[in-house]
C-alpha cells in the first residue's frame, strides 16, 4: 500500500470538508498520480470536476505537481509516485484573466 | 409593493441592483460568486420558486450551473458538475451561456446552451441534466465552427404554446429548429447573409449573435447577426433583411418589448473590426413597427467619446408598465430606461465587464417595524 499527501487548494478546500492537506492510500502497483488521484476523488468527490474535465483530462489552468514536477512534463495521470509523495494541486498562472 | 431586481452578470461576479418601481436609483448587492465569469443567468419563478441560475465559470476549476432561492445570500453548488458531456462525446464543457426555464406547465424543465455548442435539459429541477442527443449528433456539426466566443449555443426560444417547437442559435452554425422536442433539427436560415463566406446565403454557417421572440406573436422572430439585422414571419423558414436606418447592422445585443410585439431594441457596433459604438456615440436603436424603420435612443447616454460595446444577453426589458430597458457594457456601466427606452440613466458604473442582465419584477413587503428593546438599540 502506498501512502500520499494530496494539498488542497483554498478555493477547492469547501469541497474537501475544508482540509487543506489529504492522506490517501493507493492499493494499485506501481501506483501512478491517477490512482491516487482516484482515491481522492473518494475522500473528496467533489474536487474531482474542479480538477478534471468530464474526459478525464486535467483542466487546462489547473497544475498538479508530484513534489516539485508538474505532472505536464512527466507523464501526466501516468506519472508514478512514490509512499510519501506529496501532490500538490495549483490554479496556473495562466489562468488568472 | 413593487420592486425591480436587475441580475448583472460580469466576467468577475453577479450583482444583484434592486429598486423600486419607480426605477430611479438602485441598491447594489454583490459580487456573488466573486471572481467567476456568469455568461448566463436566469430567474425562475415558476410555482412558488424564486430562484436564480447562474452559469459560473472559473478559468481554472470549470463551468458549473449554480443557484440560490434567497436573491444571493447562499448557494447551491452541486459537488459533481451537473451539465456535463457524456464520456463517449469526447466532449469537454467550457461555459454555460444560456439558461432558459421551461414553460409554466413543465415547472421542473429548465434548458441551457453550452459551448462546445450543445443543448442540455432537465426535468427534475436541475438535479440530473442530460444532453439533447438530436443536436449534438447533428450531421452539421462538423462544420460548424466557432465565433469569437466559441463555438457556443447562447440562444434557446421556445414556442409557449407547443412544448415540442424550439428555436436555438449557435455561433457560427446559425439558427436551428425543431419541431419534435429536440430529436432532430432543421437549419432555419434561407435568406440570412454570411458576409464572410464565399458562399452569401448557405444552408448554414451564419453567424447568429441573438434571436428573440414575443409570446404574442409566435412564429415571428428578430435576429442580430454578425453583420445582419433580420425578421422572420414564418417561424425561420425564411428572413427579411430589416437593417434599414441603423448606423451598423453588426451588432449583439437585441430584446424585445414586454408589451408590444412590433418594438425591438438593439445596440449596433461600428464592425466586427473595431467593435466599439459607432462614431463614439452609445445609442440604442428601436423599432416600434417590426424592424421597417429604427429610431435613436439616446436621451442620457454618452453621444461623445464613447466607446463600448454590449454583448449579447446584455440588453433586457423588464415587465412593468412603461417598461424598463436595461443594459450592461463591457466597460462597467448599467444604464438603465425607465420609459420604455425614452431617457437612459447611468445606474452604476464601475462594475467588472458585464456579460449578461435579466430583470425581475416583484412583490415585496416592507419589513414589519421591530421595537426598539435597550439590547437592540444599545448595537
Amino acid at each position: 500500500m502506498t501512502h500520499v499527501v494530496v494539498l488542497i487548494p483554498t478555493p477547492l478546500r469547501p469541497f474537501a470538508g475544508g482540509r487543506s492537506r489529504i492522506q490517501v492510500e493507493v492499493a494499485k502497483e506501481p501506483p501512478s498520480l491517477g490512482d491516487a488521484l482516484d482515491s481522492l476523488w473518494g475522500e473528496a468527490p467533489g474536487v474531482r470536476d474542479r480538477v478534471l474535465t468530464e474526459q478525464g483530462e486535467v483542466r487546462p489552468h489547473v497544475n498538479v505537481f508530484v513534489g516539485t514536477e508538474c505532472c505536464r512534463w512527466t507523464g501526466g495521470l501516468e506519472t508514478p509516485i512514490t509512499d510519501g509523495a506529496e501532490i500538490a494541486i495549483f490554479p496556473a498562472i495562466s489562468g488568472g484573466r | 409593493m413593487k420592486t425591480v431586481k436587475l441580475l448583472v452578470g460580469t466576467s468577475k461576479g453577479l450583482f444583484v441592483l434592486r429598486a423600486t418601481a419607480a426605477r430611479r436609483s438602485w441598491q447594489l448587492e454583490g459580487p456573488h460568486l466573486a471572481g467567476r465569469a456568469i455568461y448566463s443567468v436566469a430567474h425562475d419563478g415558476r410555482g412558488q420558486r424564486q430562484r436564480v441560475w447562474a452559469g459560473a465559470a472559473s478559468m481554472h476549476w470549470g463551468a458549473v450551473l449554480v443557484s440560490t432561492d434567497n436573491w444571493g445570500r447562499t448557494w447551491d453548488e452541486p459537488q459533481e458538475a451537473n451539465v456535463k458531456f457524456p464520456a463517449d462525446t469526447g466532449l469537454a464543457l467550457k461555459q454555460i451561456w444560456q439558461i432558459e426555464p421551461g414553460l409554466e406547465d413543465e415547472p421542473d424543465t429548465l434548458y441551457c446552451g453550452v459551448d462546445p455548442a450543445a443543448l442540455f435539459r432537465t426535468t427534475d429541477g436541475g438535479k440530473t441534466w442530460e444532453v439533447v442527443r438530436g443536436l449534438l449528433d447533428h450531421p452539421h456539426r462538423e462544420r460548424w465552427t466557432p465565433g469569437g466566443g466559441g463555438l457556443c449555443l447562447h440562444t434557446i426560444v421556445r414556442d409557449p404554446e407547443n412544448a415540442d417547437r424550439m428555436w436555438v442559435a449557435i455561433s457560427s452554425a446559425g439558427v436551428y429548429r425543431t419541431a419534435d422536442g429536440g430529436r432532430t433539427w432543421t437549419a432555419r436560415n434561407k435568406g440570412i447573409r454570411a458576409e464572410f463566406l464565399p458562399d452569401k446565403y448557405p444552408e448554414f454557417g451564419q453567424c447568429v449573435h441573438k434571436v428573440v421572440q414575443h409570446p404574442d406573436r409566435i412564429g415571428r422572430l428578430f435576429a442580430q447577426n454578425h453583420w445582419g439585422l433580420y425578421r422572420s414571419d414564418d417561424a425561420g423558414d425564411s428572413w427579411q433583411d430589416i437593417a434599414r436606418g441603423v448606423p451598423s447592422d453588426f451588432g449583439f445585443a437585441m430584446t424585445i418589448h414586454p408589451h408590444e410585439p412590433e418594438t425591438v431594441y438593439i445596440i449596433p457596433i461600428k464592425s466586427d473590426q473595431v467593435r466599439v459604438s459607432p462614431e463614439g456615440k452609445l445609442r440604442v436603436y428601436r423599432t416600434r413597427n417590426g424592424g421597417r424603420s429604427w429610431e435613436a435612443l439616446t436621451r442620457g447616454l454618452p453621444q461623445r467619446h464613447a466607446y463600448d460595446i454590449v454583448l449579447r444577453d446584455g440588453l433586457t426589458t423588464d415587465s412593468l408598465d412603461p417598461a424598463g430597458v436595461y443594459f450592461g457594457t463591457r466597460n462597467g456601466k448599467l444604464y438603465a430606461s425607465n420609459d420604455n427606452g425614452g431617457t437612459w440613466r447611468l445606474a452604476i458604473d464601475g462594475l467588472p465587464s458585464i456579460t449578461c442582465v435579466r430583470a425581475v419584477v416583484g412583490d415585496e413587503r416592507k419589513p414589519a417595524r421591530r421595537k426598539a428593546t435597550r439590547r437592540t438599540a444599545r448595537r
